[in-house]
């Protein structure tokens, strides 16, 4: 997301900003009242939750704000060995993608899911920036559902910017690919003739959430940064910032940074779906997983998928227009009336803010520049301005929204954050970050009513922030209050990974939707134990199945014996707890595997190889009442053709 | 081995005692979610607390046993399989909890059903629960029994202590 480029400027300015900033730091920006706006007593709950990107960590981090604390990380694109993601069988299909299981990725960016423009508190979309997919977590247990892999896509990091009922999550690619129905073995120097960009439009069951790629846009070879949905005014439009326009294919630090003016593309969504309900839609042989959790089998399944719909956009003149804007351009957010587009050219040293009523004009004017790019045209960068914030800092890259007409911008280079008028674009404030600011956060700062009060910045670099942790500090986020004309820090807490992009949302939209429990009579596991009379071990050929069942503290069996080297050994562990907040773990001596960790009445496996002759101890791991050190067991692992006969006992019962 | 778990009950006893008096506010927390964690004036008020009804929604009006309902019973023992009978036994003998046998007559109808639909708040005040307790160290979870569930699983423990 941040270009070389940057960094290398930062280190020139970092070298001047240390000794000529810092002095006037942090202690004159805090000042004495901030320690009781963030402080939420013991026992009390934060005002939002703040669902923040794990970055290189692959996972979604759930912090409650004006607190940071850190309530939560939910796996998603990574294994967690902790949770058993990725290690159960329930949820190893949750990682596989056309590539095989991939037990990593880079989550930038989240959406919550939207009804008319604000966050319903069902869903949170996030990207998976490396091997492109999208993911949906659930908000009622926290837990990612599904994760639907992108064909023809070399990045998904343009997503998962999602419409104003959430119709639509797009998908742009950030590296452009030849498409997977080309022959992908060509020269690489070959960028312009061969590689092509793909935005997907994911559509969204209203009902369960389920994801499905509804059609792709082909579009020239560009790189896609971020998006942004129109909304009120500019409902069915998306607007998608795009850099290396230049379509180097190397180097593209200097490469890609030759134009004075990237494009902003402006995209007619519902045009595009006219099109593809009329058939005009090319279907594709591709391939991609597409993995669903069933919350009834407790089990993930991943089913690989043939074929997509795409639009050229060259093909159809009406759908897909360019507005130029300067330079290299990360986000482009849109206003809460859906009026004013801000772009922020990451290179730049002005905030351009166009307007979509004069974009319509230009449209209907056809005020083009004289030579399409690639077959789109391309509008006249004044006919669609509004006007352009003066002097706003350097490096300008994300811009979120209050409901008072106001605008707040990331300066990553200045590292700093600036507030704006968006009407009269006259600068009311600006504040630094410690240390380079990449995305900021208002709570619905996206949406067509932000509920504002605060503003998080997330910050690239950390350096003198925190104690000392070695060559590596975790990232720092800082909050500012900003219910005043002036930003107040208030608050720096560490987050995990590298966060990227944020949203917050009331506490109230979300907290009294939790799932507590699974009600163990619906468990439809296949391996469920409903009660220890169901509990059993069945060998099929060289598979041991353990339907084995945990409770308050004991595992019932708690004796196996007749396991064989050269078995597979599936525990098959059911958690009778019907009680909330009561998690069972479940640990294998030398298992090549992590823990599982059982959700009250919810059925979980862990495979096991036993490597070797002899007794294996089973215990829980999370503790779980007075008893917990004696919820233990063992494993009796005999060799290959031994007599021993399968036996399973607790107590005095078998 | 009995005398090290003696010794460890005797060691854990007067930490646990700091801990259940601890947690009463943290149950209420968990059956209150729409605030932060408070404090109902039911639940705290210890004097009111009836130790033959026990606390909860059920009394001699609203829990009838004047007839057997063996299929009733029959619900109760498949319910109580799942939910229950990892810990109990049916017998007099102490597994994790009590054994059932002989439990509808030490406990009236009410009381039973209240308990085991409503365990945290006995747990903390009912003293004859509270001596349990430190025979058994573990406190009875809440198994989420729906109303009819816990009506079936008193049928089935007053099939076993003899009902017809």
């Amino acid at each position: 997301m941040i270009t070389k480029k940057i960094a290398v400027g930062l280190l020139a300015v970092a070298a001047v900003y240390f000794t000529s900033c810092k002095p006037k730091g942090s202690s004159s920006a805090v000042s004495g009242d901030a320690a009781s706006k963030t402080y939420v007593a013991p026992g009390k709950y934060d005002e939002f939750y703040n669902f923040v990107s794990g970055g290189f960590s692959g996972q979604l981090s759930v912090y409650g704000l004006p607190s940071g604390r850190l309530l939560r990380v939910i796996p998603v694109f990574s294994v967690d060995p902790e949770k058993g993601w990725g290690y159960s069988e329930e949820t190893k299909p949750m990682l596989n993608t056309s590539h095989g299981f991939v037990p990593w990725d880079d989550l930038h960016h989240v959406e919550m899911s939207m009804t008319d423009a604000m966050p319903n508190g069902k869903w949170v979309f996030v990207n998976g920036n490396n091997t492109p997919r999208l993911a949906r977590v659930d908000l009622k247990t926290f837990r990612t559902a599904e994760i639907i892999e992108l064909p023809n896509s070399g990045g998904n990091h343009s997503s998962p910017f999602g419409t104003e009922n959430s119709e639509y999550i797009v998908a742009g690619t950030r590296f452009s690919v030849p498409a997977d129905t080309d022959n992908g073995d060509v020269p690489i120097n070959t960028y312009k003739q061969n590689f092509k960009g793909h935005i997907s439009f994911v559509s969204v069951n209203k009902d369960n959430g389920e994801m499905n790629i509804a059609f792709q846009l082909k579009t020239p070879g560009v790189n896609f940064d971020l998006a942004r949905t129109g909304k009120g005014k500019s409902s069915g439009w998306f607007f998608f910032s795009t850099y290396n326009t230049e379509q180097a294919n190397t180097l593209l630090e200097v490469n890609a940074s030759k134009n004075d003016k990237d494009f902003i593309m402006a995209v007619n969504w519902k045009k595009a779906e006219e099109y593809i309900k009329a058939g005009k839609g090319k279907k594709q042989s591709v391939r991609y997983a597409h993995n669903k959790f069933n919350e009834e089998t407790h089990t993930a399944t991943s089913e690989i998928k043939n074929e997509v719909t795409v639009l050229d956009v060259a093909e159809f003149p009406d759908i897909v227009y360019m507005i130029p804007c300067p330079k290299s351009p990360h986000g482009c957010d849109v206003n809460p009336t859906g009026e004013y587009i801000v772009g922020s050219g990451k290179l730049a040293a002005l905030l351009p803010v166009f307007s979509f009523e004069k974009i319509q004009k230009a449209i209907a004017d056809k005020a083009f520049e004289a030579e399409k790019y690639n077959g789109i045209p391309v509008i006249k960068y004044e006919a669609a301005l509004y006007g352009e914030v003066q002097k706003p800092g350097l490096g300008p890259l994300h811009t979120e929204f209050d409901a008072e007409g106001n605008a707040y911008t990331s300066f990553f280079v200045s590292s700093e954050v600036v507030k704006w008028n968006v009407k009269d674009l006259k600068i009311i404030d600006r504040k630094p970050t410690y240390y380079s600011v990449g995305h900021l956060m208002v709570p619905g700062g996206n949406t067509k009513k932000p509920y504002g009060k605060y503003l998080v910045a997330y910050n690239k670099i950390t350096k003198d922030r925190y104690l000392p942790t070695g060559p590596e500090l975790s990232q720092s986020a800082q909050l500012f209050d900003i219910s005043g004309e002036k930003m107040q820090l208030i608050l720096d807490f560490p987050t995990i990974g590298e966060p990227h992009y944020a949203q917050a949302v009331p506490a109230d939209l979300i907290k009294n939707n939790q799932v507590k429990i699974f009600e163990i009579a619906k468990n439809k596991h296949p391996y469920v134990a409903k009660g220890e009379g169901e509990t059993k071990v069945v060998r099929e050929g060289n598979k041991v199945h353990v339907y084995i069942t945990a409770v308050r503290s004991h595992f019932a069996p708690d004796n196996i014996e007749g396991v064989k080297m050269g078995d597979e050994v599936y525990f098959h562990v059911t958690n009778l707890e019907q009680d909330w907040d009561v998690p069972h773990g479940f640990g294998v001596k030398g298992a090549n595997n992590g823990e599982l960790l059982i959700m009250p009445g919810e059925t979980t496996t862990l495979k096991w190889v036993p490597d070797r002759v002899g007794i294996f101890p089973i215990y829980c791991t999370d503790f779980c009442s007075a008893l917990h050190q004696e919820m233990q067991g063992y494993v009796r692992v005999s060799p290959k053709g031994s007599n021993v006969p399968l036996t399973w006992s607790l107590g005095d019962k078998k | 081995m009995r005398k090290k778990s003696l010794m460890m009950l005797l060691l854990v006893m007067p930490l646990f005692y700091v801990a259940c008096s601890g947690g009463k506010t943290e149950n209420n927390a968990s059956t209150e979610p729409t605030e932060g964690p408070t404090t109902t004036t039911e639940t705290a008020d210890a004097s009111s607390y009836d130790p033959k009804r026990g606390e909860g929604k059920y009394d001699e009006k609203n829990v009838d046993v004047t007839k057997f309902d063996a299929a009733l019973a029959g619900q109760g023992k498949k319910v109580a399989e799942t939910k229950c009978l990892s810990c109990h036994k049916m017998t007099d003998e102490k597994l994790v909890g009590p054994g059932w046998k002989g439990v509808t007559q030490r406990r009236l109808p009410h009381w039973i059903m209240n308990f085991i639909t409503n365990p945290d708040p006995m747990i903390d005040k009912d003293p004859e629960v509270q001596a349990q307790l430190e025979l058994c160290l573990v406190r009875m979870p809440n198994q989420n029994l729906a109303e009819n569930e816990a009506r079936e699983i008193l049928e089935y423990m007053r099939q076993n202590d003899g009902a017809k």
